[in-house]
């Protein structure tokens, strides 16, 4: 009965939106143009739901499929809020004058680290970059030292990636603006004969774990969120942290923003506040997702190796580039 | 995943439908005459003509707008090459695969004695009710080091070869034995008969249905997602997922619909001119099965095997996870809004389908002429590309130039209608083949005005038509991905969304309810299909 009573309000949902169009979406609450892993946003949509009575429509899609499409719309685009798994798509909506400013208070939440100078936007949540490997394949001491040595002919045929990917993408930004773009643009090439592709980390870390290829450069948090379930896709998984301030030990910073173009900039700065709050942050220490939390004071889920400790390089958020990124990619064939 | 529109009842199909036409037409119903009584039939099927040909002037546009630079460097690039490999040899290797494997299950179940040969032949269509993803989620659930061009090749012809054998078993069904009876009073054995006098009949066959499978690989995602193959169309998504609406993108886009247009080409090449029908008064004497004898085991195997590589492992495969995810997979409140949420789009899509071919069917069978087939060939040209050159088009043209219609309900439903539309208008035009203009004439006689005469008349007795090709659209949309994602209204979340949001994450296990339901509901359909093409074949 619940199962026929759910299918008739989907289509009925779908059909009053037919027939009154554009007009009914003022009173629907916010859109939230999520990039995040749609679990994680659920959670916080529900969280922020329960406590506002504010009703948020998500949107799923990724990175940088959403921050071009928003600069497509201009300030038309039908979103409220942004979030992301990685900073360089923020830093495209930001380039493009379509960001309000965060509201103080929400600020306040985020150490300045966590942030862009601007006030623009704010992280959220954080990931870390991480070389799994099989091991049974491969010894500790066999390991890459650096991302940078991966383009060495030596690892060819033996690591894995998801191009495609804004998370690998957010890898290579951060390796252009260490390294410069004549040093990535030839790390590009090398990787392009060296690496296998799969599409989405999952689908790496799975295949590491079959022993189809000995490792893949993925984030932390897919071996944590397959270890909490059944492990079934991580028992043959090690993790391996660059470390060392090196390209591979970059941390992401997923951030979270309100469009300026927003018709509910009330609602939508309360939700940014919300995730970036007590509430939301609890969410990332207790839930499945197993990323960073990056709100002052709030704690990480105990399973993680402590973001301090994992000697991060310095990558400024606010210049990361993903357009040039993609052109590099594009350019070495590997998009 | 299904038809970007090539549709089930195949070119070869269309062909019969066009001689019904010809043969009933009336002396004097000319394209004058048609401008005089129906001006607005008219104007209907080029706005409809036009608005299929916008993709195509979309890519154009952009190609121009890019500039030459910098759609060389896009286009003459190593990427594009090693694209263009895959996606060739992909077309090369399945094609004649599904062939053989087609003709020889297509003969095995019409014209010989094989025990079951009716069911065996409704096994033979029915893999085409279980999506083209989910062929291959299911396998690589099962192999799961299975991935590059091979793998390709094997689950392209599993999920495909059905609208091959559509078409060939429906041809043979209709062919004159006499024919053959004279090959073999010639002196000519079983073998030489089948090669020299049944394979020549069957060409026009073998053209229509290669081509139908030709253009749904090179418009597939899904399945070459699973197993890592790299051709255009997931080149195109990575692109778009990588920046939007960027040039790359369409420029890809541009190259896709070149091959889409080479494979057009060699149809008509392969095709030729020659003439098949049968001439001369009287009936064709109906057909005798051969005696297969000790060859009923092989046949037997051949078919279970293919049954078994095409039905088993999905079913097996669905029913597998549905086990392992237990009752909690089955979360009803999320599936039932994204089965209300599907059914809606597919009934509301084939209605604008079957609406949009009404006025191209209508003229094609009373009037047909060299406007009407100029206008015709537009939209099979827009049926056969690929759902994501589409919904690339439809995105850029509503955020720069139309933005009130952008991620509308309106648009993705526009989108469906332009994919599935040559679908809608094969079913109708068959069917508005049979309705006697006669009748027409003599409501308009009765005073009736033109357009109502029409209603009154030939509209209402084209319903089973019309129904017949709301479900091939409708079964399209329901197991379709690519485009929905791009043009979905935001909160939109079909059964295919769901089902591939969920195995990306690798949880097979909350991937399979979504599976079993596409499944599930396109099985009536697919039916449908099956019984339809018999009607057709005159049985």
């Amino acid at each position: 009965m619940r199962y026929a009573l759910s299918t008739l309000a989907g289509a009925a949902a779908l059909a009053v939106n037919l027939i009154a169009g554009p007009a009914m979406a003022e009173d629907d609450g916010i859109i939230v143009y999520n990039a995040q892993h749609e679990n994680l946003t659920k959670a916080w949509a529900e969280g922020f739901t329960k406590e506002t009575g504010i009703k948020v429509t998500v949107r799923n899609g990724g990175d940088s499929d959403f921050s071009n499409q928003i600069v497509a719309e201009g300030s038309s685009s039908p979103a409220d809020v942004f979030l992301t798994e990685n900073s360089p798509a923020m830093v495209l909506v930001e380039s493009a004058g379509l960001f309000a400013p965060v509201d103080a208070d929400t600020l306040a939440q985020v150490p300045q680290d966590y942030q862009p100078a601007s006030g623009k936007w704010v992280g959220i949540a954080a990931r870390s970059t991480v070389f799994a490997y099989n091991k049974t394949k491969l010894n500790a001491d066999q390991l890459p030292k650096s991302l940078l040595d991966l383009a060495d002919p030596s690892w060819k045929g033996r690591w894995a990636a998801s191009p495609s990917g804004a998370d690998f993408q957010a890898i290579v930004s951060a390796l252009l603006q260490l390294k410069g773009e004549a040093a990535t643009a030839d790390w590009l090439k090398a990787m392009k004969t060296n690496f296998t592709a799969y599409k989405g980390n999952s689908t790496v870390m799975k295949a590491v774990n079959a022993g189809e290829i000995e490792g893949g450069v993925i984030y932390h948090y897919y071996y944590f969120g397959d270890q909490a379930k059944t492990g079934e896709n991580s028992k043959n998984v090690e993790m391996h942290y660059f470390k060392n301030q090196d390209p591979g030990a970059f941390v992401s910073i997923s951030g979270g923003g309100v469009l300026a173009s927003s018709k509910h900039p009330k609602e939508a700065q309360a939700f940014l506040k919300w995730v970036t709050g007590k509430g939301g942050q609890e969410i990332l220490k207790t839930g499945d997702s197993f990323e960073y939390a990056v709100g002052k004071g709030a704690e990480s889920n105990p399973k993680l190796v402590p973001l301090a400790d994992l000697q991060a390089p310095k990558v400024d958020a606010t210049t990361l580039n993903s357009k040039k990124v993609t052109d590099l990619m594009t350019a070495a064939g590997l998009l | 995943m299904l038809p970007p529109g090539g549709s089930g009842a195949a070119p070869e199909l269309m062909r019969s439908a066009i001689d019904l036409a010809r043969s009933g037409l009336p002396s004097g119903t000319g394209q004058r005459t048609l401008w005089r009584t129906a001006p607005w039939i008219v104007i209907a099927a080029i706005f409809v003509s036009l608005l299929s040909l916008l993709p195509l002037a979309f890519i154009i546009w952009i190609a121009v707008q890019t500039g030459w630079e910098t759609v060389s460097a896009l286009v003459f690039r190593p990427r594009v090459g090693e694209l263009l490999v895959n996606t060739g040899l992909l077309v090369l290797l399945a094609v004649p695969i599904a062939i053989v494997l087609s003709v020889a299950l297509a003969w095995l179940t019409e014209r010989s004695d094989l025990p079951g040969a009716r069911l065996w032949s409704w096994l033979c269509v029915a893999p085409l009710a279980i999506p083209a993803f989910v062929h291959s989620y299911a396998w690589i659930t099962m192999v799961p080091r299975l991935h590059g061009l091979w793998a390709g090749v094997l689950i392209s012809v599993i999920a495909y070869f059905p609208f091959l054998y559509l078409t060939v078993s429906a041809a043979l069904r209709r062919l004159d034995p006499a024919l053959e009876d004279a090959g073999a009073a010639l002196g000519l054995g079983p073998w030489r008969v089948f090669l020299r006098v049944v394979l020549p009949q069957l060409r026009l066959a073998i053209c229509g249905g290669s081509l139908l499978v030709g253009l749904h690989l090179l418009a597939e995602y899904g399945l070459y997602v699973f197993i890592r193959f790299d051709t255009f169309t997931t080149a195109i998504v990575d692109q778009f997922q990588s920046t939007f609406n960027g040039p790359a993108a369409n420029m890809l886009a541009g190259v896709l619909v070149s091959c889409c247009f080479v494979l057009l080409g060699i149809e008509v090449l392969v095709r030729g001119e020659e003439r098949y029908a049968r001439v001369g008064s009287g009936a064709a004497r109906s057909q005798q099965r051969a005696r297969l004898g000790r060859a009923t085991i092989p046949g037997l195997l051949l078919l279970l095997a293919t049954t078994l590589l095409a039905l088993g492992v999905p079913f097996v495969t669905i029913g597998r996870w549905l086990v392992a995810g237990g009752m909690e997979v089955w979360r009803f409140d999320e599936i039932g809004l994204a089965l209300g949420q599907t059914l809606f789009l597919a009934l509301a899509g084939a209605l604008l389908a079957t609406v949009a071919a009404m006025p191209m069917a209508w003229i094609s069978i009373r009037a047909p002429g060299p406007l009407q087939r100029l206008l015709e060939s537009c939209n099979y040209i827009v049926g056969s590309l690929p759902g994501v050159v589409i919904a690339l088009a439809l995105v850029t043209i509503t955020v720069r130039i139309a933005l009130p219609l952008y991620q509308t309900l309106f648009t993705i439903l526009v989108a469906y209608a332009l994919m599935f539309l040559p679908r809608a208008l094969v079913s109708l035009r068959a069917s508005i083949a049979q309705a006697p203009v006669e009748l027409e004439r003599a409501a308009s006689s009765l005073g009736r005005p033109p357009l109502n005469a029409l209603w009154s008349t030939t509209i209402r007795l084209s319903a089973p038509g019309a129904a017949a090709g709301m479900a091939l659209v409708a079964l399209g949309i329901m197991n379709e991905l690519t485009a929905t994602q791009m043009l979905a209204p935001n909160g939109t979340r079909t059964l295919a969304m769901a089902f591939w949001s969920y195995s990306g994450e690798i949880d097979y296990a909350s991937a399979a309810p979504y599976a079993f339901i596409m499944v599930a509901m396109s099985l009536p359909l697919t039916w449908l299909l099956y019984v339809q093409s018999k009607r057709m074949a005159g049985r």
